[in-house]
This record gives C-alpha cells, structure tokens and sequence, in this order.
C-alpha cells in the first residue's frame, strides 16, 4: 500500500513536472516575439490542426537557449544568430531555420541632442552618442537586442562603460520607460517601441527610418530563426517548424498588424522567398 | 506629624463614585490597616495614594506639602506599591531587587542587597531568572525591591492572599521588622481582618467608597462604634 | 526524468567556484543589497520601535483604531505594489520627480523602509501587548517616568523586538519587486541580489544565479543565527 502510494505520487510529479507529453509542446522564445501579440495571433491555429496545446515561455534569449539546452522546451524561436548557430553546432537541435525578421532602431529624445539622425550607420550613431558621453540604457540581459547593441559597439571600436551607460538586466519594455525617464538614448527592436509609443511620450526614432525599408543600415535587421529542439518531442516540434514556416502561416506573420495598424515583423523562410514571397 | 492628608477626596468614573473620603489622616511611621468588601475602592484609594491617579476632586498632603495634579517625580519617587500579584522584569532576582534604585539612578549598596537576598532566603536564586521562582518568592522580592528604595510610604494592596499560610508568616514579619527599623509608613489593604489585626496600629473599614470607622486597632477590634463594623467582623454581608 | 541531474550539480560545482573565487561583480552586488537593506532597516527600526511601544503601550491613541488594520495590512504588502507607487511619485512627471531619487540607491531604500515599518512596528506592538497589563503601573508605582516605563518595556520584549527586525530584514532583502522597478537594475550602480538573479537566470546564468541565491541565503541565514544568539544570551543574563 505504501509502495503504491509512492508510486502514485512519483508518478503525479513526473506529469506535473514534465511537459514532454505528445499533446504538448512547449515553446521558449524572447520576451520581444511574445509582448507582440504575434504568437497569440498565429498559435491557435497550429494548435487546433494538430490537437495540441502550446505552451509559450518567453524569458531572454539567453534562457530560451538553456531552455533548449536542458531539454525543457521542445522549440526555441530566438534572433541572435551567432548563439543560434553555436546551438545547433552544439548538437541540440538538428538545425536553423529562417522565420521571419524585423529591425532595431535607436530612439531616444525627440530633440535628439547628440544629433544622430543624420549619421550614416548605426556605428556612426553610436560614436556619435559615446563621444557626447549621452547617456545611453543597454538591455545587459543577454538576450538578442543586448547582443547587437553589443556588435555595433564592438564594431565602432568602443567599449561602453562610464555613468553614461547604464546596464540595466530587464526587458525592452523596461528599458524603453528606464530611458524616457532618464532621457536616454537606446537600441530598441521597433516591433516594441510601436507597441509602446503612446506610453513614451518626448522619445522618437532617431536613427532607422519610418519604416524597415526606410532603415538605412542593413546591420539593424533582425532576423529570427526556429530551432526543433532534439529530445523526447522531436516529431511534434518538427511539425511545428514546418507549419511556422509554411507559406500560410508565413503570409499570417506578413498580415499581423500593431494595435496602431503597422507590420511588425516580414516572413523570411526559405518556402515564403522560393514560393509566395 | 502626617504622611498623608486627605481633605474631601473623591474619585469617580463616569457618575460612580468609587472613593468618597471627607477627611482622613495617616501618621508617620504607623501602620495602616484598609479592610472592606470587595469594590470598596480600596484599591483605587491606594492608586490615588500613589499619585497613579488623579482625584475627581478634593485634595491630598504629603508629607506636609500639597500634592499638585501632575506630582513630581522627586514626590511620586517617594511612594510605592506592591500589589497583589508580583510583576518581576525578565531578569535576575538580583536585578529585580534593585530595579527600583537603577531607576532613580543610584547604584545599590551591595552589602545591603546582599544582607536583603539572606534576608528573603534567595541565596540560592540571585542570580535565577526571576520568571522560575515561586508566587511567595516573587512576591518577597516584590516587597524587598519596594523598600529597597527607602520609600516614606509603602502602600500594600492585597501583597499576601494569594500566598501559602508559610510565605503570609514570612511577609507579615518582613513587614513588621521593617516598619520598626525603617520607621516607614505602611497602608495595608487587606480582605483579611486577622492580618489587619496583626500588622495594622490603626484599621479604617471602607464601604462603598467611604470609610465608615477608623480606629485604633484595639478599640476596632474589640470596640466598634459602629454597627456596619460590628456585622463586617461578625462575617455578615454589609454594603 | 524530464530535466538531467548533471545541469544542477554543475551550476552548483561552478556556483562554488565563482563564491570562492570572490567575483569583484558578485561583491559589488553583496555589498550594495547590504547597504540598501541596512539603511532601510535603520530607518524602519528608528521610527518603528517607538511607534511600536507607544501603540503596545497606549490605549488612547487617537485614531488607534484605524491605524492597527493599517498597520497590519502593511505588514503584507505586496513589495512590488510598493515599488510602483514609489516609482510614480519618484518619476520624473511624479511629485517627488524632482528629487531625482528614481533608479538610485535613495529610492531603493525608500521603498525598501516603506516595506518595513509596518513589520517593525506592527511585532513590536505585538510583542509589548504581549507583556503582564499590569507592567506599565508597576513600573510608575516604582517611580519610574513615561519615558523609562517604555524603556522598560521595551528592554522586557527584547526577544520579540529582535525578532521584528529580523522579520523586517527577511522581507526587504529577499524582495525583487520594489527594487526592480525603483532602482532600476543597473550594473555596478542599483543591481542587488534578487535583481541579479532574475536577470542571471533570465541569461541562463545558472551558475552565478545560484552563487548569488547561496549568498542571499547566507545572509539571511547569518542575520537570523546573530539575533538568536543575542536572544539567547539575553535570556539566560
């Protein structure tokens, strides 16, 4: 009886503690897909076709991956793709695939002190805002913005520290009210601060254009990409990489708007390029 | 020469009177006896006596000077009670004997604490929490804390009944030892007229806030004027 | 099983390592949560013991009524609640905007003491109502003033007082909400403990995250054992 009992709550937390069930699939991605609304746009039609539930946990791109790593999520949607590719070197996932991508943007306050508005390239807006000591927010959270803040600082041939930049660990939505507050400059993915421009008043997109065509430098594109995870569910998290990927779902992305009526991210697989795009 | 003086003392809460004293007097270095029933307010006489209390109306003497409405500490210092149940600080024995002293900043002699701590028959719990020792020990240091400060009035209200007969033995001849070296004046509030009898010169028995007869304790036990007195000490109800 | 042991033993193995190796940014971040919490806890302690007495003490303060369930719910409040009402009042369109107090040490310990007061005061109260009723009036009967009666008390309750600060420094250092969004997170300036482990476990940093939970633990774990031992020597005195 008491062998049973143990029996019994052993296997009650396995289940509880484990979502590799085949209904199930657990998919970690960054905080910036999430916060977009995007996900619950186009979920719940991969989870009616295939009779599943989908479980998002959005964290950094940092712990996506070590997500992935331990085995406890069956899918990582990420953009930073120098982690993505050493993931799949790894041995933990069979491969990369192009999803789709958006672009950053530096915002800061509309007076736009520093003057970075006419710089060529990201670089230059950087140096701009380094030699003014502006003061500038970066993620400092691993995740991919804080990454490729971190290229093009390296590539201006900077390193940023001093009490104008500040490392704040939080999210872009924290770090765009750190930066209104303290009248910062940022690099920010533009899919959020649109989501965000009503709260942020006094800041505007210095340097990446209007739009994602408008962007001048190619360096700021961001692109994402999907990762099957190898472990117990790599069927079902397959399927979802072929569904995320197909030209349906990729026209879905290509439809999803802003609350404010604005595309937010541009389908880039390999089936959208070769068939409907 | 008076201790205390009271001229039309009254005390009351909300429209009950409780203390309704015209005029009383208590002497130097006497012993005096309180009996009555219970709600007497004996016990609020006491407080009153301690300043812990202001009087409704009326007016008290100590030691010759006019008690004001906020007394000052160097007069309220001259006065203490023990009350019914000890309340001893989390401390030592020792510690709570002196506690009185440490309060008006003097340090104790130790010779004399330690000639209380034989005295009491705590040579063996000094130095024990005061929290293990027994309701007739604690109260033994309650009363030894008390006089340790040399106070010119000791009120006692009710200090021996909820003691063993033994330890009421004990504290009845600490008190009347004390009163003959320390000359201090002691108000004795007890239920118990026997222990009146025994320890008291004068008795005054209160009834519903007055006192009804005060007398030499001779001519009240033997002599009463009056006749509440006579049925109080007969054992009869009286109010 | 779902999740492999190895990843555990080795965040604890490199977790370890990092403690013994004495990080300078592990440090930094000790050093700042010490500072944060103390002053906090300095000032909650300052105001909220005398509060505290005076509320065990008194039964006719004004208002008593209303202040005690107050009291008591500031006793749960939830820290990151707190955090963003002293954020919309530090911010620079708040109030108080222009003390410049927000995503800075100051504003952390502001809402760092808001959170604790109510836990000083609030066991303090309760630990002077839990003293004999008749103390207060043994005390004047010995000729003791207003202000040595609550010294009395206050010394009689010691243990609980300890126990009150103890509580209250639990609370403000193991919190994340407040901190988080008043300070701010910022490295090498208002990063503390919690914060940092959020944001080392959000990078998948388990290792350090958990060098910085060991530490926290650690603190709580010495903060408690030194007010115990205080408590208990004061017992046996």
């Amino acid at each position: 009886m008491k062998r049973l009992m143990v029996t019994l709550l052993l296997t009650a937390l396995a289940m509880a503690g484990c979502a590799s069930s085949s209904d199930t699939l657990r998919l970690a991605t960054t905080t910036s897909t999430y916060d977009s609304g995007l996900l619950d746009a186009i979920l719940p039609v991969f989870e009616a076709k295939f009779g599943v539930n989908v479980e998002v946990v959005a964290v950094g791109t940092g712990q996506a991956l070590s997500l992935g790593e331990a085995g406890d999520a069956d899918v990582v949607l990420v953009h930073a793709r120098a982690r993505e590719d050493a993931f799949v070197a790894a041995g933990y996932a069979p491969a990369r695939f192009d999803v789709m991508y958006n672009d950053f943007v530096i915002v800061g306050p509309e007076d736009d002190p520093v003057g970075i508005g006419d710089a060529a390239d990201a670089v230059e807006a950087f140096r701009r805002i380094a030699a003014a000591q502006a003061r500038f927010a970066s993620r400092g959270d691993e995740s991919g913005t804080n990454f490729k803040e971190l290229s093009i600082w390296e590539a201006a041939g900077i390193t940023p520290e001093g009490d104008w930049y500040d490392s704040i660990g939080q999210g872009m939505g924290s770090t765009l009210e750190f930066s209104q507050e303290t009248g910062s400059y940022t690099l920010t993915d533009r899919g959020t601060f649109i989501a965000q421009q009503a709260n942020l008043e006094g800041m505007a997109v210095l340097f990446g254009g209007d739009t994602i065509d408008a962007n001048p430098d190619l360096r700021l594109l961001n692109p994402y990409g999907v990762m099957p995870v190898n472990g117990d569910n790599d069927d079902l998290a397959m399927d979802f990489v072929e569904w995320l990927t197909s030209v349906e779902t990729q026209q879905a992305i290509a439809d999803f708007r802003s609350p404010s009526g604005e595309p937010l991210f541009f389908p880039d697989s390999v089936e959208w390029r070769s068939g409907g795009g | 020469m008076s201790t205390y003086t009271l001229h039309g003392l009254r005390h009351a809460y909300g429209d009950r009177t409780v203390v309704d004293i015209p005029n009383l007097e208590i002497t130097e270095g006497e012993v005096f006896g309180i009996v009555g029933p219970s709600g007497a307010g004996k016990s609020t006489l006491l407080r009153l006596l301690n300043f812990l209390e202001q009087s409704t109306a009326g007016a008290i003497t100590f030691g010759g000077h006019a008690v004001p409405k906020e007394p000052p500490l160097e007069m309220r210092r001259r006065v203490t009670t023990v009350f019914q149940r000890p309340v001893l600080l989390n401390r030592s024995c020792r510690e709570n004997l002196v506690f009185g002293l440490r309060l008006r900043d003097r340090d104790p002699d130790p010779g004399a604490v330690e000639e209380w701590i034989v005295r009491l028959g705590l040579e063996d719990l000094a130095d024990a929490p005061a929290r293990t020792l027994s309701g007739g020990e604690a109260q033994r240091v309650a009363i030894a804390r008390a006089l340790l400060v040399e106070p010119d009035a000791l009120l006692l209200d009710e200090p021996t009944s909820n003691l063993d007969p033994h330890n009421v033995a004990r504290i009845e001849r600490l008190v009347s030892e004390v009163r003959s070296e320390q000359r201090t004046t002691v108000v004795l509030v007890t239920h118990n007229v026997h222990q009146a009898r025994r320890l008291a010169d004068r008795v005054g028995l209160m009834i519903g806030g007055r006192m009804v007869e005060v007398a030499p304790t001779e001519e009240f036990f033997e002599s009463p004027k009056e006749e509440k007195t006579a049925a109080f000490l007969r054992g009869d109800l009286v109010y | 099983m779902c999740a492999d042991m190895r990843g555990l033993v080795e965040a604890f193995t490199d977790a370890l390592a990092l403690l013994i190796a004495g990080d300078a940014a592990l440090w930094e971040v000790v050093w700042l949560t010490l500072r944060v919490t103390g002053a906090a806890l300095f000032i909650a302690t300052l105001v909220g013991i005398p509060v505290g007495v005076t509320l065990g003490l008194s039964r006719r303060v004004p208002l008593r009524g209303l202040l005690i369930p107050l009291i008591y719910t500031g006793m749960g409040l939830p820290p990151v609640v707190v955090g963003l009402f002293v954020y919309l009042f530090l911010s620079r369109e708040g109030p108080l905007g222009g003390l410049g107090w927000l995503f800075s040490p100051t504003g952390m310990i502001v809402a760092q003491t808001i959170l604790a007061l109510p836990l000083v005061v609030g066991l303090t109260m309760a630990a002077v109502e839990s003293t004999d009723p008749a103390l207060p009036l043994q005390l004047e009967a010995l000729g003791a003033t207003r202000r040595q009666v609550a010294a009395t008390t206050l010394l009689e309750v010691r243990g609980g007082v300890s126990a009150a600060i103890v509580a209250a420094f639990g609370a403000i250092i193991s919190e994340v909400g407040a901190v988080m969004l008043v300070g701010g997170n910022i490295a090498g300036e208002t990063r503390v403990l919690t914060t940092a482990i959020v944001l080392e476990t959000r990078k998948g940093n388990f290792a350090l995250a958990l060098a910085l939970g060991v530490v926290l633990l650690l603190l709580a774990f010495a903060a408690n054992f030194t007010f115990y031992r205080l408590e208990g020597r004061g017992r046996s005195a």
